[in-house]
């Protein structure tokens, strides 16, 4: 079984790309599966099981998606083998900046559009400076030159990255992309082992073990404070 | 190859003279440079040591440098390549369609400067042979069409290489969502291309646009609010003059607001190759050939003859008709028989 991670901002695509891909990926005789991440609320999983996609979800709740993420990664790719997949997408909303839950060994595709403006990329972060492949979509209703100019700043952030550019609704450039997803020699078993690209930040303050009264004594562990600069 | 050793003990003003470019990449990775710049880039980059950094940016200094020294080597390679090792012809090799029988033209070679009309319903198969010509395809796609480009088969750093698209693509329902006038839109486009003489390129592009255009504009205009001709006829005659891509696709062009005679001759002029879907009469028969589309396939080619291009005065003017009409019915007006004049 091949394993790849989708990951990208809320509404950029994902779930529109990753379908024509699959289209694509069926047509070739290759078993797919997808398990969607989320952190309260996804109705993606009703979109893949309309395409005949073995789909799961997962939220969640009240921590970071991407925690979430890699602490049930190797559950979900168990289940994939066990349902005899060839291919294991993971789509997870990018809702927390910092962390991303890209994996060294595995395929990690980030999905961005470009109708989320030219300074997007330099504020994502990790999820799009370590992708392998960048999705960049909704080419279609902008102009010419606001995609090159998109596209020269994604590669400016991620110079490494194949970029593609992918129309979620038409699904022009999704076989090409179905070309880099999977690979015959790729055998994932278990990522026990494997290591995150990143590390991620452990964020854990009085506020997130359930504290809600304000000011600085009730507030203990991982405490940062902003800087109004007017230190002495 | 640009080594981290080649970059890592020159300072930043060494470098940014070097490498002009270099800025850019600090200000996309949000790398401060209000200090002093007479630093060595390793030194500078020490503060990515501290844990806070490093955890903020999920980078370390070792990832920054490896970064940095692919950007330079892909921005050098793209400021290195001169008219020669550009796009002359492609070539289309016959696949199948959906049926899976053999496609209906020997071999269609399409060189700059020409104009080649795609025709056939929605869902024939235009956006999968536009898809084969972008990925400049091997034999390796569903119509296992083959590319050619220049005469050989193609070469794969079209496939992945995001600088170096094969294909602009202009269509009727691209609109400008920047928040920019029209002066800062080609400012910015040029700066993304590394242009030397920006200045010149966004006078030339704006001489250009404002001829395409019905209505004239200025520098100024933020590009959200032209209208629907003159957004068509800046992004046209921004394409043709600043898009790298040598092959242009053009889905439609309304006739309302935009010369498209003059628009096609730009982009011939500025020795595009391009590809145009339409079904307007107009347009067709100011291609040198279209291809027809049926069933995913191409269904055959058909030279525009010139007893089809002595047709097309004709149907200028009954465009025109047309488009008086129009205009007569704007201004709250009647029309008679006496305006359709044949
Ligand atoms: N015009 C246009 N619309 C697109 C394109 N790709 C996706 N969309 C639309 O954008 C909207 C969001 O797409 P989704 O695929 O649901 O986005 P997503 O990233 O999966 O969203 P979440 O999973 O909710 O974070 C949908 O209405 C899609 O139809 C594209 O290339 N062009
Ligand atoms: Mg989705
Ligand atoms: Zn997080
Ligand atoms: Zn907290």
């Amino acid at each position: 079984m091949n394993l790849v991670t989708v990951s990208g901002p809320p509404s950029s695509g994902k779930t529109a790309v990753i379908l024509k891909t699959i289209d694509s990926v069926q047509k070739r005789g290759l078993k797919v599966g997808v398990v969607k991440f989320d952190c309260l609320y996804t109705d993606d999983d009703i979109l893949y099981e309309k395409a005949g996609v073995k789909v799961k979800k997962g939220l969640s709740g009240s921590l970071c998606p991407d925690h979430y993420f890699v602490s049930n990664i190797e559950e979900v790719t168990q289940w994939g083998l066990k349902e005899g997949l060839d291919l294991l997408i993971t789509e997870s909303a990018g809702l927390c900046n910092r962390c991303s839950p890209y994996i060294k060994t595995v395929t990690a595709v980030c999905v961005i559009d470009n109708l989320s403006g030219i300074n997007t990329p330099k504020k994502i972060g990790p999820m799009l400076k370590t992708a392998d492949i960048v999705i960049i979509t909704k080419g279609d209703i902008v102009s010419q030159a606001e995609r090159e100019v998109f596209a020269s700043r994604v590669n400016t952030v991620n110079p490494g990255a194949t970029i593609m550019h992918v129309n979620g609704l038409t699904g022009q450039g999704a076989y090409e992309l179905s070309t880099l997803l999977y690979d015959d020699k790729v055998e994932v078993k278990t990522l026990v082992g494997e290591k995150l690209r990143f590390s991620m930040p452990s964020a854990l303050c009085s506020y997130c073990l359930g504290e809600t009264r304000i000011g600085e004594s009730y507030q203990m562990g991982n405490v940062r404070k902003i800087d109004l600069g007017d230190k002495k | 190859m640009i080594t981290i050793n080649d970059i890592q003990s020159k300072t930043l003003t060494d470098l940014f003279e070097k490498y002009p470019f270099l800025p850019g990449f600090f200000e996309e990775h949000t790398l401060e440079l209000n200090g002093n710049l007479d630093i060595k880039l390793v030194n500078y980059l020490d503060f990515l040591d501290e844990e806070e950094e490093q955890e903020n940016r999920a980078m370390d200094k070792s990832q920054v440098l490896g970064s940095m020294c692919t950007y330079i080597d892909q921005m050098l390679a793209f400021l290195g390549e001169d008219e020669d090792d550009g796009v002359h012809s492609i070539t289309l090799l016959p696949g199948t369609n959906k049926s899976g029988e053999a496609e209906q033209f020997g071999e269609l070679t399409i060189k700059k400067s020409e104009i080649v009309c795609i025709v056939g319903p929605t869902g024939s198969g235009k956006s999968r042979l536009l898809a084969d010509i972008e990925w400049v395809a091997q034999g390796d796609t569903p119509t296992s069409r083959s590319v050619l480009i220049n005469g050989e088969a193609g070469d794969s750093k079209w496939r992945l290489n995001s600088g170096n698209k094969l294909v602009a693509q202009l269509s009727q329902n691209m609109n400008f969502v920047m928040d920019l006038t029209v002066y800062e839109f080609i400012e910015l486009h040029a700066q993304s291309r590394l242009v030397e003489d920006i200045e010149s390129v966004i006078n030339k592009i704006f001489a250009q646009a404002n001829d395409l255009a019905g209505e004239k504009f200025e520098l100024s205009t933020p590009i959200t609010s032209l209208s629907g001709g003159q957004s068509r006829a800046l992004m046209i005659a921004d394409t043709a003059i600043l898009s790298k891509s040598p092959i242009v696709l053009i889905d439609e062009i309304e006739n309302a607001g935009i010369d498209r005679k003059r628009a096609l001759d730009l982009l011939v002029g500025e020795e595009k190759i391009v590809l145009m879907a339409t079904h307007d009469p107009i347009l067709a028969l100011m291609g040198d050939k279209r291809i027809v589309i049926k069933n995913g396939g191409i269904h055959k080619v058909i030279e525009t003859s010139d007893e089809e291009q002595n047709l097309l005065s004709d149907l200028e003017r009954m465009d025109s008709v047309v488009q008086k009409m129009r205009n007569r019915l704007r201004q709250g007006e009647i029309i008679k028989k006496e305006d359709i004049g044949f």
